[in-house]
């Protein structure tokens, strides 16, 4: 029973505490999840990040569920997706119900633009622990400039990049493979 | 029945939008235009809020819709209409992953996605890192580039960065508090 009690304080604090969207979770899971858990690795989150943005869904939804599932199967997706969302729950509710104005006040607005400094320098904090696990070699260097160039640049789907980039990696580490025999 | 109806719209919406929260909005202004739950000014009000609460915004989205079109009740389906289809589609994912996991080909995709994927996260950074250091509305030329620059915001950056690389032990939460004082005493928006 205890590690379903680890998945829901580890998630539900997750979800308490992420301001931006998927991409802001990243490094709160990075500390919750792999340094403080040790449930993944760097690596295998990068994968779940890859996944869930070609999967349907929210991809900080999507991470829950992989995650969840990886400790404890289905139960485990369950307990680590819906305690992810509860915090949204409650403050949702207590905002639509309460305060319909939120947005509006200079606290809130003044204090949120902040929060983004915040969360920029945590995202490019998780990017340079990230490029440790993803960037092995010189083809996999180019692979992240060219995405990372090329999708600021472009405005298509990621699910496009991530297809490519499997091919390739398909080709590449199959294709030697069949060259040393 | 409007608690099965927005389940149902909700699990579609979950079904069909792919490449996070975000990509759920032009489902919600079609939702709300076609069975008059909620306005377009509503959405566009529901996501400031939703980007200024935690949590991840798709959520936050559902359930204020939800909340909005049917109460309480009306959140809980809106919640759980949106996660499911991603619950069920990453749990066969992960099986199938895990049945494999040595696969050559399974092995060489993740070796070419790996990269893509932080590729793709540094992007979206980039345009966070934009919104959050940069003024654009004060643009001008390229002669008085240094004009969109917002200084506080800068130094309010590099101070974090600071003492996130000297305190490695310190939590993200408490980084996103020294955003959260710092903007609300400093005046960050200007409001």
């Amino acid at each position: 029973m205890k590690i379903y009690w680890q998945l829901f304080v580890s998630f539900f604090r997750m979800g308490a505490i992420t301001f931006g969207g998927g991409y802001a979770m990243l490094p709160l899971l990075q500390r919750e999840i792999v340094e403080g858990r040790g449930w993944c690795t760097d690596a295998e989150l990068t994968d779940y990040f890859a996944i869930g943005q070609c999967t349907p869904g929210i991809i900080a939804v999507n991470t829950a569920t992989f995650i969840g599932y990886k400790q404890k199967g289905v139960p485990g997706a369950l307990v680590a997706t819906y305690s992810l969302v509860l915090p949204s729950f409650l403050i949702i509710g207590l905002i639509a119900a309460l305060l319909r104005n939120f947005a509006d006040y200079a606290l809130v607005k003044n204090a949120f633009a902040g929060i983004r400094v915040a969360v920029t320098v945590l995202i490019l904090n998780a990017v340079i622990k990230l490029l440790r696990s993803s960037v092995t070699d010189r083809v996999t260097a180019c692979i992240f400039v060219a995405v990372a160039v090329l999708a600021y640049v472009l405005d298509v789907s990621p699910v496009l990049f991530v297809l490519a980039t499997a091919a390739l990696g398909i080709a590449l580490r199959v294709g030697k493979e069949a060259k040393g025999k | 029945m409007i608690y099965l109806l927005l389940f149902w719209e909700f699990f579609k919406t979950g079904l069909f939008a792919v490449g996070g929260g975000l990509a759920t909005l032009p489902f919600l202004y079609e939702m709300g235009a076609r069975t008059g739950w909620f306005t377009a000014a509503q959405v566009a009000d529901m996501l400031a809020v939703s980007e200024s609460t935690p949590g991840p915004i798709g959520i936050n989205m559902a359930v204020y819709t939800g909340y909005t079109s049917a109460g309480v009740l009306g959140s809980v389906c809106a919640l759980v209409g949106i996660v499911t289809p991603s619950i069920v589609i990453i749990i066969l994912v992960a099986a199938a992953l895990k049945a494999f996991r040595d696969n050559k080909y399974v092995n060489g995709a993740f070796y070419g996605i790996r990269p893509a994927s932080t590729g793709l996260i540094a992007a979206a950074g980039v345009t966070v890192a934009m919104g959050a250091l940069l003024d654009l509305d004060a643009w001008t030329g390229w002669d008085r580039f240094w004009t969109v620059l917002d200084w506080k915001a800068l130094l309010l950056a590099a101070v974090i960065f600071a003492v996130s690389k000297m305190c490695k032990k310190l939590h993200p939460a408490f980084l996103i508090l020294i955003g959260a004082v710092a903007g609300a005493v400093f005046r960050f928006a200007g409001a």
